[in-house]
């Protein structure tokens, strides 16, 4: 039985070694080599890594992380307590209630993301609705505040998926003992709940930092290039530039720099979730 | 099960060898043509355009250099067209082929980066300048200098294109915009930071509606949406500055890499045919350098027109850019620290 299964996983082996792993390692290499200006003839170098070095480019990392964390940071405080009162609807309205959430994503991104260009402009919609109540105009439009908002839509489902699913996970009786043995609201929450449902809030975190930080279609869109941020930078090397070493470069530190925040995020679950039960399944690896 | 079977398969091979007509692959600049003329065309020679876009030349070039698509006739820039012609990426044309070529303005052909004119035909021509709103803005605008001033904070467009950008910049310092001296790009660079805190935006294409909805006081555009923004929102003004500026030329060209060559030749000289010709400069309105066309447009108000048709006597700074080869990657740094920077 179990030898069947295996046979059933070849093909998605196959496809991951064409689409991710053989191009990943092709990054790889570019990344540590310099044409010669001859076609087949490189030279290993470590240049394109000590060009990023450049303050310029950390900065730009910088930025990207710092608007990735606060638009993850809104995430979770949106998410959770949304994920909480769609865990206490009745179930048939459960399905309907995730459903909502869930409908906006069956529109191209690109969309949903150019109709925020029309609400938040000077002459848009939301400032005209302003101007009735006798307020602003606000400038909203190609700000960081557009450039969150428009990630805190787009990726907002990710947290609240996986928090909804450890929300359900946890065995009602183990509030109802805490209550019964006195504990406030607050104290269920921060010693029963959160750290019950820590996987699934590990798991939104990372699912939503993850295309906040290498995104380049929102800042883009609704940050009007100068809110250059790393995404972009990659995107510019291999489109305009065509400096596809540098590109590879820049990708490679961008991965390594995601791989150390799972690692740094996994390790938080380790400390943070000792006294939980539901484990580490929600993790996706 | 099986009948489903059969039935899927028919369905995909009936949608795969149905069209059996010779293909053409045209690639264009995005919004740049009225594409029921491609419909004319496949009717006429009984073929298929393949049509795709690209949102500048760099990103055409780094397309054709990777040589994934066998594009057929492609529509690049001025500077760009000298830059593949460098790099021997072009076809000669025949131009017993494109008779049309005759409709053309003696003054838009044997330019300098195609002198001897050789590798392409022109499609669109037009200038570089400032569309502004004169609700807001006080008086006639006459330099890039008002891109400078305090009184427009957070009311200004400028253009996500590198060398459009330092143009501005370069063009207000008096200098080239085909400078080779990385002190002078550098005084571009300071001043377009200085400038970043009145900039609200530095995007492309997104600037038409943004600029049509009032969205903004002054913003750098091409000569071509500049007309159309005007002819959408009456208050909206437009100016070639007094320090000079960037003219620019559009042409059509046959790669190399084309597998049909004989058919882009036909396209070209169709596109240059005068009811085509009208037919896209209506839907583009950008200048055309189509004498035919031109002459049918006579007294409709166009020709008059600035945006449309300036006096290019009238304007005797205005440079065309060339290719600036290996400082190309001077002008990227530049680039990247003022969008870095610029905040």
């Amino acid at each position: 039985m179990n030898e069947n299964i295996k046979r059933f996983s070849y093909p998605y082996i196959v496809w991951i070694s064409i689409v991710i792993v053989i191009p990943v390692l092709l990054i790889f290499l570019y990344s540590f080599i310099q044409s010669t200006g001859e076609p087949v003839v490189f030279r290993f170098t470590l240049q394109n890594y000590r060009d990023f070095l450049d303050p310029i480019f950390l900065n730009v990392l910088w930025h990207s992380f710092i608007i990735a964390a606060i638009s993850t940071a809104i995430c979770l405080l949106l998410g959770y307590p949304v994920a909480w009162v769609v865990s206490r609807l009745k179930p048939h309205r459960q399905s309907s209630a995730l459903m909502l959430f869930i409908l906006p994503m069956w529109i191209n991104m690109l969309l949903r993301t150019y109709a925020w260009i029309t609400i938040l402009s000077r002459q848009g919609i939301l400032n005209k609705i302003l101007a009735r109540l006798g307020m602003g105009p606000f400038h909203m439009m190609y700000t960081d505040f557009s450039v969150s908002l428009g990630m805190v839509y787009n990726f907002l489902p990710f947290m609240i998926l996986p928090i909804y699913t450890s929300i359900l996970k946890v065995d009602g009786h183990l509030i109802d003992a805490a209550r019964d043995l006195g504990a406030s609201g607050s104290h269920v929450f921060r010693k029963v709940m959160l750290p019950l449902t820590m996987p699934g809030i590990i798991t939104g975190v990372t699912m939503v930092f993850l295309p906040a930080m290498s995104t380049f279609v929102i800042p883009q869109l609704l940050g009007g290039g100068q809110y250059i941020m790393i995404g972009n930078l990659i995107e510019r090397q291999f489109l305009l530039t065509g400096d596809w070493h540098f590109g590879s470069a820049i990708s490679v530190v961008l991965m390594a720099f995601i791989l150390l925040s799972v690692w740094a995020m996994k390790r938080f679950d380790g400390g943070g979730s000792q006294a939980g039960t539901a484990g580490k399944g929600a993790l996706p690896w | 099960m099986k009948k489903w079977l059969i039935l899927l398969a028919a369905v995909f091979l009936v949608s795969c060898g149905g069209d059996q007509r010779p293909r053409l692959f045209v690639y264009n600049v995005g919004e740049y043509m009225d594409t029921s003329v491609l419909e004319e065309f496949e009717e006429e020679y009984g073929v298929r355009v393949i049509y795709e876009t690209f949102d500048s030349n760099e990103t055409a070039y780094q397309k054709l250099k990777a040589g994934t698509t066998a594009y057929d006739v492609v529509f690049p820039s001025d500077y760009m067209i000298e830059k593949m012609i460098k790099e021997d990426m072009l076809e000669k044309l025949d131009f017993s082929l494109i008779p049309n070529f005759e409709n053309l303005l003696p003054e838009f052909t044997y330019l300098e980066y195609d002198p001897k004119n050789l590798y392409s035909v022109p499609y669109f021509w037009g200038t570089v300048g400032i569309v502004y709103d004169t609700r807001l803005v006080n008086g006639s605008v006459d330099s890039w200098s008002a891109l400078w001033d305090e009184r427009y904070e957070k009311e200004i467009f400028m253009y996500d294109s590198q060398r459009d950008s330092l143009m501005v910049a370069l063009k207000l310092l008096g200098y080239s915009l085909n400078t080779h001296k990385t002190e002078e790009l550098e005084a571009a660079k300071s001043l377009l930071i200085k400038q970043s805190p009145f900039v609200i935006a530095y995007i492309t294409d997104v600037v038409i509606s943004n600029m049509i909805a009032g969205n903004a006081g002054l913003a750098v555009v091409y000569s071509g949406d500049a007309a159309y923004i005007m002819d959408e929102n009456e208050s909206m003004e437009y100016v070639i500055p007094k320090e000079g500026s960037n003219l620019w030329v559009d042409a059509m060209v046959i790669p190399k890499m084309s597998n049909n060559k004989e058919l882009a030749h036909a396209f070209i000289d169709f596109i240059l045919r005068p009811e085509i010709g009208l037919a896209n400069t209506e839907y583009v309105m950008y200048s055309t350098p189509n004498a035919l066309v031109l002459e049918e447009l006579e007294g409709e108000g166009w020709t008059e027109n600035d945006a449309f048709n300036p006096d290019l006597s009238k304007f005797p700074n205005l440079e065309m850019f060339k290719d600036p080869g290996e400082f190309v990657a001077e002008y990227d740094r530049i680039w990247i620290e003022i969008l870095a920077g610029a905040k």
